[in-house]
């Protein structure tokens, strides 16, 4: 980002320089060139790199007041760009997101007083609880109570509509004031206690040193006593001892009173600690019982190490007693025996260290049997001493026992509430101890189960995604095949459209090719009717061609051209085939050769009319001849419309015939001629033959021309 | 077909004559040489002849009636 924002000015502050240096800068390279750079131009390029970084900077401060992430961004990535940032914009505001470790606590915080909500005393509890869960040190703060009162306050109003979820920077605010009120708390507990306790300590200190003091005293008395006691010192010396003595005396009975005045000055500041401790205990406040613990064992240790200086000065005092006594008593004896040596050997001087040397062997022995009886003295002395003591000791230990007694109840009742003191102490601390042990695993537990809770979201969320991202595939797959079918679906119907398009102008350019076609094909259907009826006004015109007794020519031509011309009509084609082939390749008669024939073919046959098969001997034939002589019959008779049997005489058939053929009826004559029988059917066998075949002939090409004329016709009348 | 009754009747004279002069010839010879020119054998050849011709002749004309098996040349 700050790289991008860099870049935007350096190339912002570069276009306007390149805007307004373009014409400068090959001037400026010229410039460079020919003179080898200028100031001008170097005072333009450190303007424009300080403009560039200014605009960078600024544009970055910009930005970052106006996006605190980007800030954090920057101040993350360049160091010393929060204090930059600091300086120019103020601090930045509280992150919204704090760490995890720390936003755990406050979660369990927020769940565990969601837990306790029931009574006040636990929401105190536990307000102070969270007051000191975070252990920190701070600026000191007005009166723990003070500042509790307020923080149990704005917690009670907190957590007054507890259940409901508060946004996190809320909390974390609130959480941080809580904190911070709860430091206050705490700083200003230990401190006081650690006031106290300084405070006390000092003065037990004091008093302990007093005690010392008048310990070292009293010792230094009473060795000095002893000393004093045992060391035969001369006079003048042993007055300055007997004075230093008295000094010393002097000393431990003012340090004695020193130190019962300053024993009673830290048992006022010891009650004042304790007074102190129990207002802590009473404020109830977790995190300062191990202060308070500890304040209290320093409290009890110095109380016991107060009353163990006091025994210790007591026992100090008893035995400084004890060895005053002793010291007068060895006084006395010492008085004594020196009075005695005084009065054996007076020469000799208190002092026996610096007596071996002038000693002579009569005062040796005089000191010896001096020595024996003082001995003997002290056996008796001591005989009577035993016996005494038994009496001293007895009433000593009776004494000494009701002293003890006396002074075990009070040490016994001192060890007792040190003892109870260090129970209660031990106790405290145990139940302190368990506490931050069941704190502890309280903590784990509910960490546990914050980890499972967040582990369950976790898993809940997976499956959630899963099932959400299911859904939305779901969605988008159906909603990607409804819009596929939609697509598919309109461009079906375009394809349908286009297709019905296409297909009706394909079947309307079908209809129209077919149209033209089939117009084509009528033209074609009436050329060709045309060349046919053509072809067959050729055949009938060479039909008409026959000469007289020639026949036609052949009219293989024009049925050739009959045949070409009508290629694919199968009728014309049958029928042009059904022509006999002499016809085509000889041609036929006419119908009139045909006649002119005819009357021959009747002579010929009137001539042979008697001859069959079983009469054909000449005579036969003789007498045929002479029938046919003398028989006269009509030349033309008109044929009945039925033969009977006698009209199949060869006579009457040849005149009916005949009139047939006159009348143009070759067909009918044909027939008639048919009925010849014999000779004379042989020998009208040929006419028969080619009347026959023109016959046919004639039929054909009359179908044809018909066929022609009705295809022709049926062309013309076509649209 | 018309012609062949003519062609026949050709035929026919033509052999007859043929015939008759053959047999008139043949009687004539037979005649002269082995019968003393009597003229009974000119007249039986003649009647030969004639009847050999006029056997042909109606041979001939009832040849359509007759079947024929005919000697095809080899060629």
């Amino acid at each position: 980002m700050l790289r991008v924002c860099l870049k935007g000015a350096n190339s912002a502050a570069r276009k306007c320089l390149c805007g307004n240096g373009v014409p400068l800068h090959p001037l400026q390279q010229c410039r460079s060139y020919t003179s080898g750079g200028s100031g001008s131009s170097a005072g333009k390029i450190v303007a424009a790199s300080v403009l560039t970084m200014g605009g960078g900077v600024g544009g970055t401060i910009l930005y970052a007041n106006w996006d605190p992430k980007f800030r954090a961004n920057v101040e993350k990535s360049i160091p010393y760009s929060d204090q930059v940032f600091g300086l120019a914009l103020g601090p930045a505001a509280p992150p919204p997101v704090i760490n995890k470790p720390r936003k755990v606590e406050p979660v369990q915080i927020s769940s565990m007083s969601e837990v306790w909500k029931d009574s006040k005393q636990p929401k105190a509890k536990e307000v102070q609880r969270k007051a000191e869960q975070p252990d920190a040190e701070g600026p000191p703060a007005p009166a723990p109570q003070e500042t509790l009162e307020a923080a149990a306050k704005c917690t009670e109003c907190e957590h007054e509509p507890a259940v409901k979820e508060r946004p996190e920077g809320e909390v974390a605010a609130r959480l941080a004031e809580q904190d911070k009120a709860e430091q206050d708390l705490l700083t200003s507990l230990s401190s006081n206690l650690e006031d106290a306790l300084g405070s006390t300590a000092k003065v037990t200190l004091q008093a302990i040193g007093a005690q010392e003091a008048a310990l070292q005293a009293i010792a230094q008395h009473t060795r000095q006593l002893r000393e004093a006691m045992e060391a035969e010192a001369p006079p003048d010396k042993k007055s300055t001892q007997w004075r230093v003595l008295e000094d010393a005396l002097s000393e431990r009975s003012r340090s004695v009173d020193e130190a019962g005045a300053a024993v009673l000055k830290a048992k006022a500041e010891l009650d004042k600690l304790r007074g102190v401790i129990d207002g802590a205990k009473h404020l109830k406040i977790a995190a300062a019982r191990p202060s308070i613990l500890a304040a209290e064992e320093n409290l009890h240790s110095m109380v016991v190490d107060l009353d163990s200086v006091v025994t210790r000065v007591q026992t100090a005092q008893s035995e400084a007693k004890i060895v005053s006594q002793y010291s007068e008593l060895v006084n006395e004896a010492k008085a004594q025996f020196q009075k005695e040596l005084n009065s054996i050997t007076p020469e000799i001087q208190a002092n026996w260290k610096g007596l071996t040397g002038k000693l002579t062997q009569d005062d040796l022995n005089s000191l010896i049997a001096h020595a024996h009886r003082r001995i003997d003295q002290l056996n008796r002395e001591l005989a009577e001493q035993r016996v005494r003591e038994q009496i001293h000791i007895d009433s000593a230990l009776e004494q000494q026992k009701l002293e003890d007694k006396k002074a075990l109840e009070v040490a016994i009742s001192t060890a007792l509430e040190h003892n109870r003191e260090q129970m209660r102490l031990e106790q405290e601390k145990k139940v302190e101890e368990t506490r931050e042990v069941m704190e502890a695993e309280m903590r784990t537990q509910l960490r546990r189960q914050a980890a499972a809770h967040t582990d369950h979201l976790r898993d809940v969320l997976k499956v959630q995604e899963q099932e959400l991202r299911s859904e939305a595939e779901e969605i988008l797959n159906s909603s990607l095949m409804e819009k596929e079918t939609e697509y598919r679906r309109l461009t079906q119907d375009q394809l349908d459209s286009f297709t019905l398009d296409m297909n009706a102008a394909y079947a309307r350019l079908k209809g129209m090719e077919e149209a033209i076609d089939s117009h084509v094909i009528a033209e074609e259907e009436a050329r060709k009717a045309h060349q046919l009826w053509l072809s067959v006004e050729a055949l009938n015109y060479t039909l008409k061609t026959a000469a007289l007794n020639d026949p036609t020519e052949p009219l293989e031509g024009a049925v050739q051209a009959i045949k070409e011309s009508c290629a694919e009509d199968e009728f014309a084609q049958a029928l042009a085939t059904a022509l006999p082939s002499e016809s085509l390749s000889r041609g036929v008669y006419s119908e009139a050769s045909l006649r002119a024939r005819f009357y021959t073919i009747r002579q010929l046959a009137r001539r042979v009319a008697l001859i069959d098969e079983t009469r054909n001997s000449l005579y036969q034939y003789f007498l045929s001849y002479l029938q046919a002589m003398l028989l006269f019959e009509k030349a033309q008779e008109a044929p009945p419309a039925k033969l009977s049997a006698e009209d199949l005489d060869t006579f009457k058939l040849l005149s009916y015939a005949a009139y047939s053929l006159e009348h143009g009826d070759l067909e009918l004559a044909a027939k008639l001629v048919n009925q010849l029988k014999g000779e004379s059917r042989r020998v009208a066998q040929d006419w028969l033959k080619e009347a026959r075949l023109t016959l046919e002939t004639k039929q054909v090409v009359s179908l044809l021309s018909a066929y022609a004329n009705a295809v022709g016709l049926g062309t013309t009348m076509a649209p | 077909m018309a012609e062949e009754q003519g062609r026949k009747w050709d035929r026919c004279l033509a052999d007859s004559a043929v015939k008759l002069a053959t047999g008139l010839g043949v009687g004539i010879v037979f005649s002269v040489l082995f019968f003393k020119r009597r003229t009974w054998p000119v007249v039986f050849g003649l009647g030969v002849g004639l009847g050999m011709g006029y056997s042909n002749c109606q041979q001939d004309f009832r040849s359509p009636y007759l079947l024929h098996g005919h000697m095809v040349k080899e060629q």
